[in-house]
């Protein structure tokens, strides 16, 4: 019973953790189209920054705030140099994305070396406690309460705020929101902007939990992202909280029962939808 | 005869072999009701595609009052104060009624680019989008979502989206397309009062009750060319119109 509560458990925060890449890779292709291959770059990007900054001051808050900015700044480089020329070319937008998932993986291979370096949890964050059988690493309950944050607070903006009404008309219909007379290039810059932050943050969360960084981590952790959208339903928010929460407990089952396939897993279970249920699991797709 | 508002000069378009539209000239008086008629493949859409900025003519000029518009953009001309429906429903089918009125509002009340303030803070874009709803009989489905309204009532949506951008001239095309029966008297109702608040409309439709009822002046289109203008009077017994519209028929407006 324990195991099954602390396997449950980690599944969460793990799913909590792609969330974060999840939900915005999905935004940025419900509401621009976009099919973003360098969002694990960003998410590498912010594991490093994080790293960087936390090995050489010690300093969490600051860290994780540089790595959130550096993944906004990258954000905002991204899209007005490279990704908006190329909306609505689908065939364009995977060669520039791909190139810069390239170009950014060597950049962190050229600053902070192919090695693998070590990254340690901030002390009031390590630890464990033991309950009633239970194991509960306080890490991993910190990951649960920023997943549940960004969720609440993303769907809060999504759904009551000016701009997260334009966002969600965007998503259904970008063109027409133009006709309105509202220009939606500019909300397409900030989005994808905060898109890039929440990669920029999931990787800085990363880095601790897993306790080492290498620059194939970008790649790796933007798979599971991108099943999630598939089985979350493309371009929707809510849709990826649960595809996420589901692969993360997938994992965490199979990992455990199965560890054989565990890889693989994923892959098959996105396969799957596909086949039987293209509009997702949830059936939240947004139609284009 | 009043101001004129909308003008074209000799528009032409062509796609590929086709010209659709071919050297148009039309003046649209400001506060009339101008209702374009013509046979199936006439050019009407195409047409108002021209006139809202969504094609660009292969020759000749679109002015709106005297000023040269041909260059601007669909955008532009909606600030110049060039409302347009479309042919086919255009709403946001996952927002609430009240919620696409309010975008299009808050596009006319030009809030700025506040981001992450409640849209619920903006009192005069409420309550402008609540006097819409109610000027187009939807007030009491505002909180559904537009997918759940009926297709009437989603073309009255769409309608009430438009008027939001407060447009002084309004490009309809057949906004009763596919509604029910006893939904078309409702919209005759609607269109008039949106006339008789000092709105210009230009419409595109079939429905001959409608065009009767409404209209103040009739262009002719046929094959892409200007046919005719005038009065519903006039037009009906004008013999070129016969010929060419009802194919040597009586054409019934007057009767």
């Amino acid at each position: 019973m324990g195991n099954i509560v602390t396997l449950l458990f980690n599944g969460i925060s793990e799913g909590c953790l792609i969330f974060l890449m999840a939900s915005s890779l999905s935004v940025v292709l419900g509401l621009m189209g976009v099919v973003n291959f360098a969002h694990g770059t960003l998410f590498l990007w912010g594991g490093y920054v994080y790293a960087w900054i936390y090995n050489w001051t010690g300093n969490w808050p600051l860290s994780i705030l540089a790595a959130v900015t550096v993944g906004f700044g990258l954000g905002i480089l991204f899209e007005k140099i490279f990704i908006s020329r190329v909306y609505g070319n689908m065939s364009a937008q995977i060669m520039v994305t791909l190139g810069l998932q390239i170009v950014f993986t060597e950049l962190c291979r050229v600053f902070w070396g192919a090695q693998q370096i070590t990254v340690a949890r901030p002390s009031f964050l390590s630890g464990v406690s033991n309950f009633a059988g239970i194991t509960i690493v306080h890490y991993r309950l910190f990951l649960i309460v920023v997943g549940v944050v960004v969720t609440v607070g993303g769907q809060l903006v999504l759904t009551k705020t000016r701009v997260g009404m334009i966002i969600r008309a965007g998503v259904q219909n970008s063109e027409m929101v133009d006709s309105l007379g509202i220009n939606i290039k500019r909300y397409f810059t900030i989005v994808f902007a905060i898109a890039a932050a929440l990669a920029g943050l999931g990787g800085a969360l990363y880095s601790p939990l897993n306790g080492t960084l290498n620059s194939n981590m970008g790649a790796a952790n933007q798979l599971l992202a991108f099943i999630v959208v598939v089985i979350g339903g493309m371009g929707s928010f809510i849709g990826s909280a649960l595809g996420s929460l589901f692969l993360g407990i997938m994992v965490a089952v199979i990992g455990w029962v199965l560890p054989d396939i565990s890889l693989v897993a994923p892959v098959l279970m996105m396969a799957l939808v596909l086949i039987f249920k293209p509009k997702g699991l949830f059936g939240l797709a947004v139609r284009k | 005869m009043g101001e004129i508002l909308l003008r074209t000069e000799d528009i032409s378009i062509q796609f590929g072999a086709l010209k659709a539209v071919n050297k148009v000239s039309i003046s649209i008086e400001e506060n009339k009701f101008t209702t374009i008629l013509g046979p199936n493949g006439a050019g009407k859409t195409t047409f108002f595609n021209l006139l809202s900025g969504l094609y660009k003519p292969t020759e000749g000029k679109v002015f709106f009052r005297d000023k040269d518009i041909t260059g601007q953009t669909p955008q532009e001309r909606i600030k110049e104060g060039i409302g347009r429906s479309f042919q086919l429903t255009n709403v946001f089918p996952k927002l609430t009624v009240r919620e696409n009125v309010r975008l299009a509002a808050q596009s006319a009340a030009n809030v700025g680019f506040r981001l992450f303030k409640s849209y619920k803070s903006y009192a005069e874009v409420n309550a402008r989008s609540d006097e819409l709803l109610e000027q187009v009989l939807l007030h009491d489905k505002a909180p559904l979502r537009a997918s759940e309204l009926t297709h009437g009532e989603q073309r009255k949506l769409e309608l009430a989206m438009v008027l939001a951008l407060e447009p002084e001239v309004l490009l309809l095309d057949e906004p009763t397309a596919g509604m029910s029966v006893e939904e078309v008297p409702v919209m005759i109702d609607l269109l008039r009062q949106i006339k008789e608040k000092g709105t210009t409309i230009v419409l595109i439709e079939h429905k001959m009750n409608m065009v009767k009822a409404l209209s103040d002046k009739l262009i002719i289109m046929v094959n892409g060319e200007f046919l005719c203008e005038g009065d519903p009077e006039e037009v009906s017994r004008n013999p070129e119109v016969m010929e060419a519209y009802l194919g040597g028929g009586v054409v019934n407006v007057t009767a």
